[in-house]
């Protein structure tokens, strides 16, 4: 029953898209007059949708095995947790996840947004309305996460071991929120683009949806590389996969937009690097999304090609990206810029700003897609891998961290006063840190070098906006970019340390061995089995020491029954200047040694925590604007009464 | 401006088109050597183990289809495939071995455990054969006809359901 209940709700919502879509475009009365039936329309839709979803966790959390996608992703034996989760680790699932939030953004600015004049607002929820139904039809023809399984099995299929885990049972939704979330800033570009009022209003609309989908992808991309860190046994924290890069690219775009929006609120300027930036943010959710999903791209992520899906997701998305980005050639003709300004100001800095993420973001999407466009040319097949993106993007990004030290410090429009003593902080530092590295790490690399240098000499640079202001009272929003940038900061010597300075030994033992790795000296103690609740595991335990304390390491291989499959836990014992990383491998059969391989990598947390302060950055900045509109609402309100 | 508002639709449009051919034009992980259809190059390997003979191209060009298999000691995979190998043997099949990046004392125990199918086996301590082969990695396995000339190629661990496969290429091989 609840399967029929969450398929007759799904076929619900999306007729209630299409009837929202045909109210919005003026059928049944003058467009923009029926916007208060609209509204109702997609908060009713909105509520549908979360209805499905909400059916299938219940049926997943059961076990049901008499629905087909439960029987291929579940098992009862698993831990509660990942039965809840289990609900968006499949295509199906997660599509009806995407779709539900898309449904539900609908509704939340039908309800709350009151800044926009009617037809904008309208022009804004067909789009979303449009995006919606595209998307309905794909689940209700092509992926339907409801269909039945008569007879049901005896026992489900089980959840890949690689995502029973519980940073990313959480991952994907917080990702998937965050595209979704840019939907809104898509709709409301093209529903502005369509009435052209495309103006510093239609900038605060956007701005919290851009803000709050970017704190998501933010603390998204910043778990999901700590999954691929600790989970995958590697060692590393971002590889190039497509799948990375398909979360990278919406968020270098939503970063560039997020810049811009500031520009068009306060200054009214950049109205077409505004309005292509937040059709380009979704696009790239959309398009990062569906090309790995569909397996189109090679990655480690990827699912099999289904050539109906795949054809079905090119068609919607060559007719929303398409008919977006020909109304945007089409109008933005008639969009008026604002007013002029200086190469050297704020908005200067900002436009530098758009450029290179946007040029950054080029370099990402070339690398990714060039396999597939070389193959398609020439037969050639080929992978693009960190070699390139490093050599390319790495110093772009250096040059945004270098402009960064300055940017926030220029005055809007023109800025004719000195500009040395306010570097002179950052300036002093980076080159003091450049000397230091010369002297006491002769071997390093140069983007490494350049790393450090610029990342010790941004954080006094990033905080410096704070200088002269009366703490209390300075505004929430500012608080947020000196967070966010000392963030970035903090992830860039993170970064540079982990590149610069991490030891890695590969080697066998025995139980009784000693191996060392940096200042730390690693005695191989027991190798013994541990039973889970669904796996089996040999550890090992690990007696690490430097010095003084010591800590024990326990490093799994672990053997899953359903599906059968091996993962390697790897052991991570965190300091304060950095981690130790060891993973077991197998064991050797001639011999009877085990594999061991041991990394310490200085300050790599660095990357993680200044992930996390960007993030935190983004939600003061979202908090504080919000805080302000809001006071000045009730403000106008009692000046009113 | 003029012109430039109308370069996002078009570098849409070419992503569009590459996806829509791979769409059109499956995937195939498989990178096969281009030599499948040409003469054997050239080769002498030394032994890769005592008491056993090592492998020169020439050995492969006597007249009967034989199978050429890369392997090594340390690949758990090729351990997989050796009771396909083994198999193989047993139904009159000739397999020439040759042993990537791997040692002696290693190459016996290997042996010792999983089974020796091999005719001859030849080291190739640094992967020189395996590249002129095309081979992309361990195990592999060719099978070349009685003028020396590659006729299939095999990725992968051989599976017992790949037995008939190899069979018939072997049959038509001759």
């Amino acid at each position: 029953m609840i399967a029929e209940a969450g398929l007759a709700a799904l076929w619900l919502a999306a007729a209630l898209a299409a009837l929202q879509l045909g109210l919005a475009l003026g059928i049944g009365g003058a467009q923009g007059k029926a916007i208060a039936s609209i509204r109702g329309v997609a908060v009713a839709q909105g509520m549908l949708s979360l209805a499905a979803f909400v059916a299938l966790i219940i049926l997943f959390v059961r076990t049901d095995l008499s629905v087909l996608l439960v029987a291929e992703n579940s098992h009862a034996n698993k831990p509660w947790l990942y039965r809840f989760a289990g609900t968006w680790g499949n295509h199906e699932g997660s599509m009806l996840l995407w779709v539900s939030v898309l449904a539900i953004a609908g509704a939340v600015v039908a309800l709350f947004e009151r800044r926009l004049d009617e037809r904008s607002l309208s022009a804004t929820l067909a789009a979303q309305a449009a995006l919606a139904l595209g998307f309905f039809a794909f689940l209700l023809f092509a992926s339907n996460p409801f269909a039945r399984l008569n007879p049901a099995p005896l026992e489900g299929r089980g959840l890949n071991p690689l995502l029973q885990d519980p940073g990313l049972a959480f991952h994907p939704p917080t990702l998937y929120f965050g595209y979704v979330g840019l939907s809104v800033a898509f709709s409301l570009a093209v529903g502005a683009l369509v009435t052209r009022q495309v103006g510093p209003a239609l900038a605060r609309a956007m701005r919290p949806w851009v803000l709050g989908a970017w704190v998501l992808l933010t603390l998204g991309i910043t778990a999901g590389s700590y999954w691929a860190y600790y989970e995958l046994g590697w060692g590393g924290w971002w590889f190039w996969d497509p799948v990375e890069n398909a979360s990278l690219m919406p968020w270098l775009a939503a970063t560039a937009l997020l810049h811009s929006l500031n520009v068009m609120a306060a200054r009214g300027g950049l109205r077409a690097w505004t309005m292509m930036l937040a059709l380009v943010a979704f696009s790239m959710s959309m398009v990062g999304t569906f090309l790995v999903r569909s397996g189109i791209l090679t990655s480690v992520h990827a699912f099999a090609v289904d050539p109906t899906r795949g054809s079905f997701i090119l068609v919607l998305l060559t007719l929303y990206i398409g008919a977006a980005l020909a109304l945007f050639a089409l109008r933005i003709g008639h969009v008026k810029e604002g007013t002029p300004f200086d190469p050297v100001s704020r908005e200067g800095a900002l436009v530098a700003n758009n450029l290179f993420l946007s040029v950054i973001l080029g370099i990402v999407l070339v690398g990714t897609l060039y396999p597939l466009i070389a193959e398609a040319v020439t037969g050639e097949k080929l992978s693009v891998g960190p070699p390139y993106f490093n050599a390319t993007a790495g110093p772009l990004a250096l040059i945004l961290a270098a402009l960064m030290m300055i940017g926030p410090q220029l005055r809007w429009r023109q800025d004719r006063a000195a500009i040395v003593p306010r570097l002179a902080p950052g300036v002093v530092i980076a080159i003091a840190t450049l000397v230091a590295t010369f002297l006491l790490a002769p071997d390093i690399t140069l983007l490494a070098r350049l790393g450090l240098a610029l990342g010790a000499g941004l954080v006094p640079a990033s905080l410096a906006p704070l200088l002269g202001r009366s703490l209390r009272r300075t505004p929430l929003a500012i608080w947020g970019m000196c967070i966010a940038h000392a963030g970035v900061a903090v992830a860039l010597i993170g970064m540079a340390c982990d590149s610069a300075f991490t030891r890695e030994k590969l080697t066998t033992a025995l139980p009784g061995e000693q191996v060392g790795v940096g200042p730390w000296v690693v005695e191989m103690r027991t190798i013994s089995p541990v039973a889970g609740p669904n796996w089996t595991a040999l550890e090992a335990e690990l007696r690490a020491s430097r010095g003084g304390g010591v800590s024990i390491l326990r490093p799994q291989s672990r053997f899953f029954t359903e599906p059968v499959t091996t993962t390697s836990e790897a052991a991570i014992e965190t300091v304060w200047n950095g981690q130790l990383y060891a993973v077991l491998g197998a064991q050797d059969v001639a011999t009877g040694r085990w594999q061991i391989r041991l990394w310490w990598k200085p300050f790599v947390t660095l990357i993680w925590l200044g992930g996390v302060l960007i993030a935190l950055g983004g939600l003061f900045a979202l908090i504080g604007r919000w805080w302000r509109g809001y006071r000045t609402r009730r403000r106008l309100s009692e000046a009113g009464s | 401006m003029s012109r430039a508002r109308f370069i996002p639709l078009i570098v849409f449009a070419l992503i569009v088109v590459a996806v829509a051919w791979r769409l059109a034009v499956p995937r195939d992980d498989r990178v096969a050597s281009r030599l499948e259809g040409q003469q054997l190059p050239s080769f002498a390997l030394p032994p890769a183990l005592l008491g056993k003979s090592g492998l020169r191209s020439g050995d492969l060009a006597q007249g009967t289809p034989r199978l050429l298999n890369i392997f090594a000691s340390w690949c758990v995979p090729c351990a997989a495939e050796a009771p396909a190998l083994m198999e193989l043997m047993r139904r009159g099949v000739a397999i020439d071995a040759i042993a990537i990046r791997d040692r002696p004392e290693d190459v016996a125990v290997f042996l010792a455990q999983h089974g020796d199918p091999f005719t001859r086996i030849g080291s190739d301590a640094g992967s020189r054969v395996q590249i002129a082969l095309g081979s992309s990695g361990v195990p592999e396995t060719f099978v070349i006809d009685g003028r020396g000339v590659i006729r299939a190629q095999h990725i992968g661990p051989i599976m017992p359901q790949d037995v008939a496969g190899i069979l018939m290429a072997l049959e038509d091989a001759k």
